[in-house]
């Protein structure tokens, strides 16, 4: 094979692919290089020097960045690079904050795993300059703790190269180097969209979500409290993870016993919420189309691009679907609509929804998102949060038995799950716009186009005989290269998906965190997603208009897509941001 | 504020003259430093709004090089010397004494804007160590007494010295 090198390490014959680097032709040996600043095709900067191996050059080099040439003999693994390597650890550990017995990364963490590996003996062998920063927890997202920092810059190239946001870079240099906002603004005072990608992607505990667990428990402990939970689609696709379960492993029937276990009230279901948005958004995708209203129409789901779009791209904020995003809608119909069947006052109603998603919390504050001065949402916890109030109820979650989603608002559709991977809610929509439009039954409902990782993906559906272009976009650097490519007006779309995080939800900021070597073997992205199109195929309804609760709210409640009340209920306005707050 | 609208006009044109080249924060710092004397928050955000860039990205740069100074530095640029020589004879005693009479940290500028206050490397006057300049106007053999003189010399008198 032409395209093939041979090469050398530890004394190991390996092929690799060309342009591989020496860590990637080394995995291929089964020799795991050890890294901290890499991060796949995000961060390969050959920073923080723990991957370095002799390749025979004058000094040792850093393999993340090496490329690997045929006939290369590499040594990964001698006396010398281990005691190098174990000193960089050392030196790290000198100005570290080693507060690991309470650190929420403590035994996820890439700093200590690493310190474990290598045999690190002593944490305090140096003394190191260090610098009392404050923490930064003024976001409703996002903790910054510099003080745990080890200035791999992968939230930084994360930040600005994925998202195209860039709100942290380094400040100052030597010693005094940090990753901070600009001009000492803190994360909240900037355009942060509040995605949390810098979260999964740090190595260490100097990011985190804003823990709102406390809340939860305080509500639950209130006897005059009655608290509703609600679990997002991509909330099952990856909650086992926190207990050992394979990555792609749906676990829907557990999180219903947990969440019941936990001592909720009622356990509804974000994915109820997600087939009552298809029937608004499809409506008012329709109701576009007819009547001339703005296009293309764009998904609003996702509160880190609603963020993005608001201060990015104010220019298309009337091409935001109106409808709230499911979790919202889902929290309107507790406090109204089941608190009158229920005949509970919703001012002694909780919602505390379980999201994938940092941005989410943001979003529960929007004062736009509520009804009657109650918020539509209370409390937004993360399913690594949720996790942790398992761990913490002492329940035994890969022991529990499956359960089920209360009724009323616990059925959903295949449309619906699948909302928590990129192109799903295109997916779900179609579904239904199709049969709306057409009055026809739509025979194969997979959209097989817009499905996967891409960043952006196109296609064009037939409908009725009209030829429709979509597109769907994930990570918001992508989303501003779509809306670039319907700027230029090179082709005409008429529907537009857009989540914030890179593959969707399932990939959120709220998300379990996989260590960047896992990353470097599996997508975390395609894994996860699998779970979610495997529960679509195999839920008897797959189209969100054919969900039996969902026609019941309408006849009982709602009366049709788009009415009067659905829109004061179920629908917001969006406004211009700036970019700079302080 | 005239004299500021004509000095964001230059900025304005430094950007356009810079914008569509590679590794173009670096001249538009420098010239903005040179227009501005500082390179101010306002600034900063004018430059990354014009070349593109985040402001996460101009700042780390501008704090990263000691060249640029972000905040408008006072009538009086005192540099005390911090350089072997100075050092050993006793300069950060009277890096310490300016600081305490002016009421300001080593890089602070008086709230008044009269006077900024900067440690620097070896100013080639070794011989007279330890050595101090201000503005160009070079003092030598210090000692710590001998600084509230001289501050006073400059607080009184409106820029005849030097």
């Amino acid at each position: 094979m032409d395209n093939m090198i041979t090469l050398t390490i530890d004394g190991i014959e390996v092929q690799a692919p060309q342009g591989s680097t020496v860590l990637e032709a080394a995995r291929l040996a089964g020799i795991r290089i050890p890294t901290l600043c890499f991060l796949k095709g995000i961060n390969e900067i050959g920073a923080c020097r723990m991957c370095v191996v002799d390749s025979g050059a004058r000094s040792l080099q850093a393999a993340c960045v090496l490329p690997a040439a045929n006939g290369m003999k590499v040594k990964t693994n001698t006396p010398e690079i281990r005691a190098y390597r174990k000193n960089i650890l050392e030196l790290l550990l000198s100005t570290h904050e080693k507060k690991c017995l309470s650190c929420v990364r403590s035994q996820n963490c890439e700093l200590q795993a690493l310190c474990k590996e290598l045999g690190v003996e002593d944490g305090d062998k140096f003394e190191g300059f260090k610098v009392n920063y404050t923490i930064d927890d003024l976001s409703p997202s996002i903790v910054r703790d510099n003080n745990k920092c080890v200035l791999c810059r992968r939230c930084v190239a994360v930040c600005q190269k994925v998202q195209n946001v860039g709100v942290i870079g380094p400040v100052n240099r030597g010693m005094k180097t940090a990753i901070e906002s600009p001009w000492e603004m803190h994360l909240s005072e900037m355009s942060c969209i509040n995605c949390g990608q810098c979260i999964v992607n740090c190595p260490v505990g100097a990011l985190y979500e804003k823990d709102d667990t406390k809340k939860v428990w305080d509500l639950l402990r209130d006897p005059s409290k009655h608290v509703v939970v609600q679990p997002a689609p991509a909330v099952r696709a990856a909650l086992g993870e926190e207990f050992g379960l394979p990555m792609g492993t749906s676990v829907t029937g557990k999180m219903a016993s947990a969440l019941k276990r936990l001592g909720f009230d009622k356990v509804f279901d974000t994915d109820f919420g997600a087939d009552l948005t298809i029937m608004e958004e499809a409506n008012e995708l329709v109701e576009r189309i007819k009547n001339g209203g703005v296009l293309p129409m764009i998904t609003s789901c996702s509160p880190g691009w609603i963020k993005y779009c608001e201060t990015y791209h104010p220019d298309f904020l009337p091409n935001l679907s109106s409808c709230k995003s499911p979790h919202e809608m889902l929290g309107a119909m507790v406090k109204t609509y089941y608190a009158e069947k229920a005949g509970i006052d919703p001012k002694d109603i909780a919602v505390v929804s379980v999201m994938p998603c940092t941005a989410k919390k943001f979003e529960a504050a929007r004062p736009e998102l509520g009804h009657n001065g109650l918020a539509d949402v209370d409390v937004v916890i993360t399913t690594r949060e949720l996790a942790r109030m398992i761990k913490e109820a002492n329940i035994n979650f890969n022991l529990l038995p499956d359960g089920d989603f209360d009724s009323l608002m616990g059925e959903s559709t295949g449309a619906a799950v699948i909302f928590g991977a990129t192109g799903g809610v295109m997916e779900a929509a179609l579904r239904t716009a199709y049969e709306v439009i057409t009055g026809e039954k739509l025979e194969n409902v997979d959209f097989h186009d817009v499905r996967g990782i891409e960043g952006i993906k196109e296609a064009t559906v037939n409908i009725g005989g009209t030829d429709v272009n979509v597109a769907v976009a994930n990570g918001t650097g992508n989303a501003t290269k779509l809306l670039e490519r319907v700027k230029n007006g090179e082709k005409k779309y008429t529907f537009l998906e857009v989540m914030a995080c890179p593959g969707g939800c399932v990939n959120g900021g709220g998300q379990p965190i996989v260590s960047a070597e896992t990353k470097m073997d599996v997508d975390v992205r395609v894994e996860r997603a699998k779970a979610l199109y495997g529960e679509d195929v195999a839920k008897p309804l797959r189209k969100s208009h054919e969900n039996a609760e969902i026609k019941q709210i309408y006849a009982d409640f709602l009366d049709k897509p788009g009415s009067h009340l659905a829109h004061e209920l179920l629908h917001t306005t969006y406004q211009k941001r700036e970019k700079y707050s302080k | 504020m005239d004299d500021e609208r004509t000095k964001f006009a230059e900025l304005e044109k430094l950007i356009a003259e810079h914008k569509d080249q590679k590794g173009a924060l670096m001249p538009v710092l420098q010239g903005a430093q040179g227009i501005f004397g500082c390179v101010s928050e306002d600034v900063q955000k004018a430059i990354a709004e014009g070349l593109g860039v985040t402001l996460a990205e101009v700042y780390g740069v501008a704090t990263f090089y000691a060249q640029f100074s972000l905040h408008p530095k006072g009538k009086y640029l005192i540099s005390v010397c911090l350089g072997t020589a100075c050092y050993v004879k006793g300069s950060q005693s009277i890096l310490d004494k300016l600081s305490q009479v002016l009421d300001i940290p080593v890089g602070g500028t008086t709230p008044d804007g009269k006077f900024t206050l900067e440690a620097t490397r070896c100013l080639g006057a070794c011989g007279l160590a330890p050595v101090m300049m201000i503005n160009g106007q070079v003092y030598g053999r210090l000692t710590p007494d001998a600084i509230p003189a001289i501050i006073d010399k400059y607080k009184n008198d409106d820029g005849e010295v030097a």
